[in-house]
């Protein structure tokens, strides 16, 4: 088997062709600019958060493959969580990404994302999956701060 | 067929046999630096084992053999480039520090407000950054010739760029990115009529085409060894005698002086004015032997092959009915870089996908930011061919290309 069919396992591939949750927000309630400056990889992402809960969520991203279906693996997860639990799995995904040390397990609702574990053998590609879940915690933030529409 | 035996040059580059997961290595990536023989790896040993010491300073046995092994590479640059004199050589660490030292050293002394340093669109950023500083810094305007569709300089524009107002032309001798070889000549000849001068970044093209500084009429030439079989961190300046006579020294310190008091110093001659410190003696040396080598080929023999795989490369690529090539289409017009996108895959993975494969190309923007900007992409894979390479290495590139197409290819328009 070579590294290309580890790395591009069908799952990725799935997210990269039909990205979920691709397009924009009209009126959303934080919009973040993420880029990672090493592959010019950039991506917009769009949140509707009501009452503590993303009502919405939408991206538009410009990179590669690892990038995208990170993106939207992710919008799919964290739609109609509260933003409580979405900063918890955004911190146990960037744990399973980043963590040398340890396999951080995930739980059976999140398990679409063991796909992405396959990156971290390559380490100049972790940044390209991280990129949408770093914007997404900025995103989080900035949603709280706003006052609702 | 060109007169160069790849088979046998391949066995004098230990690295060509290294396997990556049991596959080939195979090594197009050489715009970005070039492979080393066996002679260049070995200078660097025998020089620390038999005769390391410091130059110009000692009146021992070694100090003297350092010294005479170092200046001799002088005349060896010298030669492979048709210079003067060799005191027009200088060593400094890389074509990016000779580009900083004429910018600062020339351009200080040369360059008054509004003034106007002429550059081209398709510049690496270590031709465009140092201008940048320097035109800010004197309050002078960089002006830059565009590009052609297909990646050649647009001249008709540079006659008009080319002004009274131009103190400096900057050029590329030929693209990183679309290997397009720049008409250095004409250039010298429009800047010079307009009492200008011209200095060449000469990184790309010094180690694929002959060049001779004095048929070019070429006023500063900046080039990394690196890229021509030496090793890292040496590059050449050539200067013409009179502007770097004229010019204050780059770095100060030890040995660029002639005699020092505690309130001032006077400035050793040329070259020495302009290699403060102790130098990279070893990678000199070294330096010395990729040159040898390369001018044991022949720079004629070297070109023809590359055009020969460069044209075998246009051609089979194209094959691929989802690329997009960028640059010349025409052989004669290029060096051996062919940069190009395949559907719309980004440049990383195409680039993950040969590695895979034991193919080593480069992926992104090639320190060319603007020039991505003016085509439109995010960046581009690049393969890049030297002495060494062979059709046959084309081949499995196209392979590559084709098991990416299948991957990722074809995504929906986002
Ligand atoms: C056209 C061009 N100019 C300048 C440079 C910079 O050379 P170096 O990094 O050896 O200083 C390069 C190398 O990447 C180049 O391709």
């Amino acid at each position: 088997m070579s590294l290309s069919d580890d790395l591009y396992r069908e799952t990725i591939l799935d997210h990269y062709h039909n990205p979920r949750n691709h397009g924009a927000i009209e009126h959303p309630t934080a919009q973040v600019e993420g880029v990672n400056p090493l592959c010019g990889d950039e991506l917009t992402l769009y949140l509707s958060v009501k009452d503590g809960k993303i009502e919405d969520v939408k991206l538009t991203a410009k990179g590669c493959s690892i990038n995208t279906a990170s993106g939207s693996m992710m919008s799919e997860l964290l739609l109609g969580k509260s933003v409580d639990e979405a900063n918890e799995i955004v911190d146990l995904f960037k744990r399973m990404m980043l963590d040398k040390t340890e396999e951080v397990e995930l739980p059976e609702d999140l398990e679409d994302l063991e796909a992405l574990r396959g990156v971290k053998k390559y380490p100049v590609r972790i940044k390209c999956a991280l990129l949408p879940w770093n914007t997404m915690l900025e995103g989080l933030g900035n949603a709280l701060k706003s006052p609702a529409p | 067929m060109s007169k160069l035996n790849v088979e046998k040059i391949r066995k004098d580059f230990p690295i060509l046999s290294r396997k990556i997961d049991g596959k080939q290595l195979v090594y197009l990536d050489n715009a970005a630096t070039s492979q080393k023989p066996k002679v260049v790896i070995d200078a660097l040993t025998e020089y620390y084992q038999g005769y390391n010491a410091n130059i110009h300073r000692g009146i021992h046995t070694l100090a003297e053999e350092a010294t005479d092994a170092y200046e001799s590479v002088r005349e060896t640059v010298r030669a492979f480039i048709d210079a003067g004199h060799t005191h027009e050589i200088i060593f400094t660490s890389g074509t990016t520090e000779a580009i900083n030292l004429v910018a600062h050293s020339w351009g200080n002394a040369n360059i008054l407000p509004g003034d106007e340093i002429v550059l081209t669109a398709m510049e690496h950023h270590s031709n465009l950054i140092p201008w940048q500083r320097l035109a800010a810094e004197r309050s002078a305007k960089l002006v830059f010739i565009p590009i052609t569709e297909d990646g050649q300089l647009d001249m008709a524009e540079a006659k008009k760029l080319i002004s009274d107002k131009t103190k400096i032309v900057a050029v590329t001798q030929m693209s990183n990115v679309f290997g397009t070889i720049t008409p250095i000549k004409e250039l010298a000849d429009l800047a010079h009529a307009r009492g200008a001068v011209i200095l060449v970044d000469g990184a790309q093209g010094v180690p694929h085409v002959k060049t001779s500084v004095r048929e070019l009429d070429i006023d500063f030439l900046a080039f990394s060894m690196h890229k021509m079989l030496g090793p890292t961190g040496v590059g050449i300046l050539y200067g013409k005698t009179d502007l770097l006579n004229a010019m204050p020294p780059f770095q100060s310190g030890g040995h660029m002086i002639t005699t020092v008091t505690r309130d001032k110093a006077t400035w050793a001659e040329l070259p020495w004015k302009f290699e403060a410190g102790t130098r990279n003696i070893a990678d000199v040396i070294a330096s010395g032997k990729a040159i040898e080598y390369l001018s044991a080929l022949g720079m004629d023999n070297v070109r023809e092959h590359e055009i020969e795989i460069t044209k075998y490369a246009l051609d089979k690529l194209s094959e691929l009915g989802d690329i997009t090539i960028f640059g010349p289409k025409d052989a004669t017009l290029r060096g051996g870089v062919i940069a190009f996108n395949v559907d719309a895959i980004h440049a990383h993975d195409i680039g993950q996908i040969c590695a895979d494969a034991a193919i080593a190309v480069r992926a992104g923007h090639h320190c060319c930011q603007p020039l991505m900007r003016d085509l439109n992409v995010m960046g581009t894979a690049r393969a890049s061919f030297y002495i060494y390479n062979t059709r046959e290495e084309v081949d499995l590139l196209f392979e590559a290309l084709k098991e990416a197409d299948k991957v990722l290819g074809h995504v929906a328009v986002r």
